[in-house]
């Protein structure tokens, strides 16, 4: 009836999950209360869960990638006091098998659940918005794809409670994930919540391309787009070459695990390295796909807060390109130790070093932005200096680990965990986290708190230093990655020191949440009336904050780079349009959610062999799709009158505080 | 008319061309498939000599009868482009016939593939033997598990247009169901000359 499920899969022997569980429930107990209590579930239903606007599916993913932020920073927490006290014969607080369970769910969190939903979320605020669209191309489609991936979500965070997560590495090598090393459900956690989630990424790839190749504004050529819809568009781009290689290299680890077959056993012709050579030709690319949208925030954010436009733009474009381009041909750099021979490992190498000269490019395009520009140091412009410095370090140890030679020797040692933390926390997160503080008063209305915000950023930055600079020390002194515990005592007081470095980014997170209850608290005081806070350069800022539900009134017409900036330097901006037109949009769909609901229970019934429920459930998305491809009543048309409503009172609010906005008086 | 055919366009701005860009963005998804395609041809590629204890491909293909499963195919992508035309016409009884029998064909492709399969596993042959019948039913049996998805919704097709005619939405999901099924064909071609005939060679 239940499959491999019985009342031994529940963990009640290990202290430390049974409390946080219950924390879980408890806190869950007391969100569906409070949504009883105040008789929200009607509101959340329609406005949210339901919702096919792709403001309100970024605020969404943003959302959930916080939670996973903070479940994944405990992970972290966790295994640098392990290591801080886990030395000379002390075995620390966590065992091994939890341990391993711990750093693969670190791993895996962060990148797929925490890092890729952030920037999905800055997709689908800002993308559209920037290009002068209405919605993305697929609006329904986009909803499906949050589901999916809220599905991974879901399945990875079960794991927690029902049974165990995966003990094998964020990246699952055969053969110790295989049955006959792993033969517990922990692999098969990972690989549902991967795949079901994967899935959903591939189709938001493919619909922002569309997006951006065939709705942005009349007038919008290719290189006039702002330069996070390119960096978006590159990313997109490596999203549909590189997913559906997950998607295979998970199915056929999969059909190894269920069906018995060899593709990367160690018996009868399999093959181990053939998944780790499909596996890093997703992963390398997965990691330029995090990367670049971050570059084109500090893009935005430099141009704005320099008051300038962005030096040399074009070779901006370009370099996000060959650097699309480029993250394909560079998997091998991963495991050069595969023995694929000199020749093999020097081309992949050299194919990686020159990596560094479009991402140099790019740095100084920055610098030479800011250079006699009119800089305004808020929390956004410190998070672009501090990636500046800290991610030209990381790029710097990354060149050396693209050293062959050096890579055998520094492969899977502290070095190796220092530098893509280095690059992954000072390029992706200090991105994103600046991201969020510059595009928050566009979504919400109202500005963020700078103080807490350069809070957030100093305990971040310090925190990163003083956590990552003892690893790249003892990566040196020759200590290797995943270990639980260790009886070298010189490596000690470097691993009580990055323990101390992990509490200080813990308080540069909680500065981010205090900053978020100090900015909703505060909120009359930093209220953004003219949609505009920043005297900013591209189309989002021309509209109202928080935006229409259907963006733009009329279409705009663009002209030049800059388009909002181009308008207010001709004088045209802000203005009160002479008359309004009705506004085709699409209509809010339940299918989105049931599709993910019955997605839960295909991955829960397939990763504890439940036949029926899987059965049920891939009937109940088949029955979906099939219910939502007879519903003609879809769309519908948005009157004159409640479009001249809308606009009209977001003009008065312009016009009342005209005066106070110097960059608005020409109202 | 004129004018208002312009007035038309304007009013639908963002949402413009809707089935264009539907048509566009399936393409651009057929890429995405077609890129699962190809990692299963090069796992196939590295995989297909490491036959271990298993026979190799030249002992177990019968390329009469594969040859028999190709032309079933090729004729329904053949009958599926007779039926778009119908669609043009805006024929809609028309347009239902040559669906069916494209199906039909599909389905007795589907059948073929199944009673291989069905066959090899019987006298011992399965996936589990070796890693290059690993990956020679993973390849060939994904391509069959995408035409029975066409399938299905082909015959969904057959119940939209016979309820709702031939609506634009209807004749945007036709031209895509369409464009899927020839891409269908063309990865075939592709197995049948990489698996099948490099394989018994």
């Amino acid at each position: 009836m239940f499959g491999k499920l019985t009342l031994d899969s529940f963990p009640f022997h290990e202290p430390i999950i049974v409390v946080t569980v219950s924390i879980i429930l408890l806190a869950g107990l007391a969100v569906v209360a409070g949504l009883t209590y105040f008789q929200k579930w009607g509101y959340l239903w329609s406005e949210w869960l339901t919702s096919v606007d792709h403001k309100k599916i970024g605020v969404m993913y943003i959302f959930v990638a916080m939670l996973m932020l903070v479940r994944g920073f405990a992970d972290a927490i966790m295994m640098r006091t392990q290591l801080a006290l886990a030395d000379a014969g002390n075995a620390g607080y966590l065992p091994p098998e939890h341990y391993d369970q711990i750093f693969t769910a670190h791993g895996v969190i962060m990148i797929i659940f925490m890092a890729m939903p952030f920037m999905i979320g800055l997709f689908n605020i800002v993308v559209p918005l920037q290009i002068g669209a209405r919605d993305v191309a697929f609006p329904f489609l986009n909803s499906v794809s949050f589901w999916l991936f809220v599905v991974g979500v879901v399945l990875i965070n079960l794991s927690l409670g029902i049974g165990e997560f995966a003990r094998t590495g964020w990246l699952a090598y055969p053969p110790l994930s295989e049955a006959t090393y792993s033969p517990g459900v922990g692999v098969d956690y990972y690989i549902w919540a991967l795949q079901i989630s994967g899935i959903g990424t591939t189709l938001t790839g493919v619909n922002f391309f569309v997006t951006i190749m065939k709705m942005r504004a009349p007038g919008m050529r290719l290189m006039q787009m702002p330069v996070f819809t390119w960096t978006a568009l590159c990313s997109n781009i490596i999203i549909m070459g590189a997913f559906p290689m997950l998607t295979v290299a998970l199915a056929l680890l999969t059909f190894d695990r269920y069906l018995g077959m060899h593709f990367f056993t160690n018996t009868a012709g399999g093959d181990p390295m053939l998944y780790v050579n499909l596996i890093w030709a997703w992963g390398h690319p997965e990691v330029y796909i995090l990367i670049l949208p971050a570059f084109g925030v500090f893009s935005e954010v430099t141009a704005t807060f320099s008051t300038k436009r962005l030096f040399a733009y074009s070779s901006m474009v370009y370099a996000t390109a060959a650097i699309a381009v480029l993250s394909f041909i560079v998997w091998l750099h991963h495991f050069f130790t595969m023995g694929s021979g000199a020749n093999v490992n020097a081309f992949f190498g050299i194919a990686t070093m020159i990596i560094a000269i479009p991402t140099g490019v790019k740095i100084f395009n920055w610098l030479f932005t800011m250079y006699r520009g009119r800089v305004q140091f808020n929390a956004p412009i410190l998070w672009t200096i501090g990636f500046m410095i800290t991610f030209s370090i990381g790029g710097m140890t990354g060149v050396l680990l693209a050293v062959p030679g050096a890579d055998f020797l520094l492969h899977n040692s502290l070095f190796l965990i220092a530098h893509f933390h280095n690059v992954i926390i000072g390029g992706v997160v200090f991105g994103y986290l600046a991201g969020f503080g510059y595009w928050f008063p566009k979504v919400f209305g109202f500005t963020l708190n700078d103080k807490w915000g350069r809070r957030a950023f100093w305990g971040w930055l310090v925190g990163f230093y003083v956590a990552f600079v003892p690893l790249y020390i003892l990566g040196f002194m020759g200590m290797t990655r995943r270990l639980n515990h260790y009886d070298n005592p010189a490596w000690h007081p470097y691993l009580v020191v990055a323990a101390i470095g992990a509490f200080i980014i813990l308080g540069g997170i909680l500065c981010q949440f205090i900053q978020l209850y100090v900015s909703i608290r505060d909120r009359k005081d930093n209220m953004d009336v003219t949609g505009d806070p920043w005297n900013a350069r591209t189309l989002e800022w021309s509209i109202s904050s928080p935006p229409p539900f259907y963006n733009f009134a009329h279409m705009p017409n663009v002209e030049d780079l800059d388009a909002h900036w181009d308008n207010k330097e001709k004088g045209i901006a802000y203005k009160r349009p002479a008359s309004f037109e009705k506004i085709h949009m699409p209509k809010n769909a339940a299918a989105g959610v049931f599709i993910g609901l019955f997605s839960v229970g295909l991955g829960f019934g397939l990763i504890w062999y439940i036949w029926w429920m899987v059965i049920l459930s891939a009937a109940g998305i088949l029955a979906t799709m099939i219910v939502r491809a007879f519903n003609e009543d879809v769309d519908y048309y948005v009157q004159v009158d409640e479009v001249a409503r809308i606009e009209n009172a977001h003009h008065d609010v312009l016009e009342k505080n005209a005066s106070s906005h110097p960059f608005v008086t020409q109202v | 008319m004129s004018t208002e055919a312009l007035h038309h366009a304007h009013d639908d701005h963002g949402h413009h061309d809707a089935g264009a860009t539907k048509v566009f963005g399936f393409w651009i998804y057929i890429m995405t498939d077609c890129i699962i395609f190809a990692t299963l041809f090069a796992t196939y590629a590295v995989l297909h000599n490491n036959i271990a204890t298993g026979p190799s491909g030249k002992e177990i293909f019968e390329l009469p009868f594969v040859l028999i499963e190709t032309f079933l195919l090729l004729i329904s992508s053949f009958t599926s482009g007779i039926s778009m035309l119908a669609m043009h016409q805006g024929d809609k009884a028309k347009v239902i016939k040559w669906l069916i029998i494209t199906a039909l064909l599909g389905a007795g492709f589907v059948a073929m593939e199944i009673y291989e399969f069905h066959h090899l596993i019987e006298e011992g042959i399965g996936p589990d033997k070796s890693a290059f019948l690993s990956s020679f039913f993973t390849l060939v049996g994904t391509h069959g598990f995408h035409v029975s998805c066409g399938l299905i919704w082909m015959v969904v097709m057959m119940f939209l247009v016979s309820k709702q005619g031939l609506s634009d939405t209807n004749k945007t999901r036709l031209t895509c169901l369409s464009l899927f099924w020839h891409f269908l064909d063309i990865v075939w071609i592709c197995v049948f000359t990489v698996v099948y005939l490099m394989g018994a060679m």
